[in-house]
């Protein structure tokens, strides 16, 4: 068999094999990773002066005020679950597509994001290892979903940049101040 | 090389990436594979404490970066997604064994397909085990 058709066919095989979604899971997918810790660290506050009902009504106030719907929740496991839907259009793109356009090529640009959000209380515990019942432990965890104007998937990820959680722990300290206050 | 020959090894591949597509009747089959499903996808732990294991298994669902999708207490389950170029769905449930035990059981599915190979598993339990301060013993 000449290179060429080795190639040609090694091409068809792989081509076949994503088609019939062959593809396992990638091997570290559930194993903790080194950073792990770091991104805990990133995503959880220990929050004092409040119980984790007051704090989960502090933290659905939050969300509301960043214009998320709640999808789903359980107080009791301390879990909200909470999504919105935006536009994911970039200048960048848009100026891009433009250009490529005046060329005569069409190409899809990112149009929305669907961003979920789970939020996930916990009693602290003491020295002891009994929980206290006004210090909680908060994490939340964000995640989103891309689509460009063909309804295809580009983005599939995780969101960990520091500032988002920053901003989303600022706002709800001032949110739990109110809870606390009863305003 | 002749044409038969490269269509013969054309029709193979083409046999060999359609045969490792799962069919639905897979989902549905009984007997040898289920208990050996079963064997790998659940753990028993010394703990009758269901509240705190379901937490338990809620934080390490984000450390291993899972976005919850779903908890109920009542029903002991709790179902999250992990995206990170990929889309990874799991249930986890969470039920008495016996007078002194909880049994853990978890389903993956990555993509659109259920994950039926032990390791991903054994991973997951390692993880749990950890944050559970609990050793997760190995069921029939």
């Amino acid at each position: 068999m000449s290179n060429r058709r080795l190639i040609a066919v090694a091409v068809g095989c792989g081509l076949l094999m994503s088609l019939s979604g062959c593809a396992s899971i990638p091997k570290d997918a559930l194993v903790l990773s080194p950073d792990s810790m770091e991104r805990r660290q990133l995503q959880t506050r220990r929050i004092d002066g409040i119980d984790e009902s007051g704090l989960l009504s502090a933290s659905a106030g939050v969300l509301q005020d960043l214009g998320f719907t709640i999808d789903e929740s359980e107080t009791r496991l301390g879990v909200i679950v909470a999504s919105k839907d935006r536009s994911a259009v970039s200048s960048g793109q848009v100026i891009g597509a433009v250009l490529l356009a005046l060329l005569g090529s069409y190409t899809e640009i990112d149009k929305t994001q669907k961003i979920r959000v789970s939020l996930v209380t916990r009693p602290a515990l003491d020295q002891q290892g009994d929980p206290l019942a006004k210090t909680q432990l908060l994490r939340i965890t964000i995640q989103r979903i891309v689509t460009n104007t063909g309804g295809a998937v580009t983005r599939i990820e995780s969101i960990e940049e520091s500032e988002i959680y920053q901003e989303f722990f600022d706002k709800l300290s001032k949110s739990v101040f109110l809870e606390v206050q009863q305003i | 090389m002749k044409k038969h020959e490269l269509l013969a090894s054309m029709l193979a591949i083409t046999v060999a990436c359609v045969a490792c597509t799962p069919s639905t009747k897979a989902v549905m089959e009984t007997g040898q594979s289920a208990v050996a499903l079963r064997s790998f996808q659940q753990r028993a732990f010394d703990t009758t404490d269901r509240e705190k294991t379901l937490r338990t298994v809620i934080s390490t669902l984000q450390d291993l970066s899972f976005v919850v999708d779903k908890a109920d207490l009542e029903l002991g389950t709790i179902s999250a997604t992990k995206l990170s170029g990929y889309q990874l769905r799991m249930t986890v449930t969470v039920r008495p064994r016996g007078e002194k035990q909880l049994l853990v059981r978890a389903n993956a599915q990555y993509q659109n397909k259920a994950v039926e190979e032990p390791k991903p598993y054994q991973d997951f339990f390692v993880s749990l085990e950890k944050a559970m301060f609990l050793t997760a013993h190995q069921v029939d």
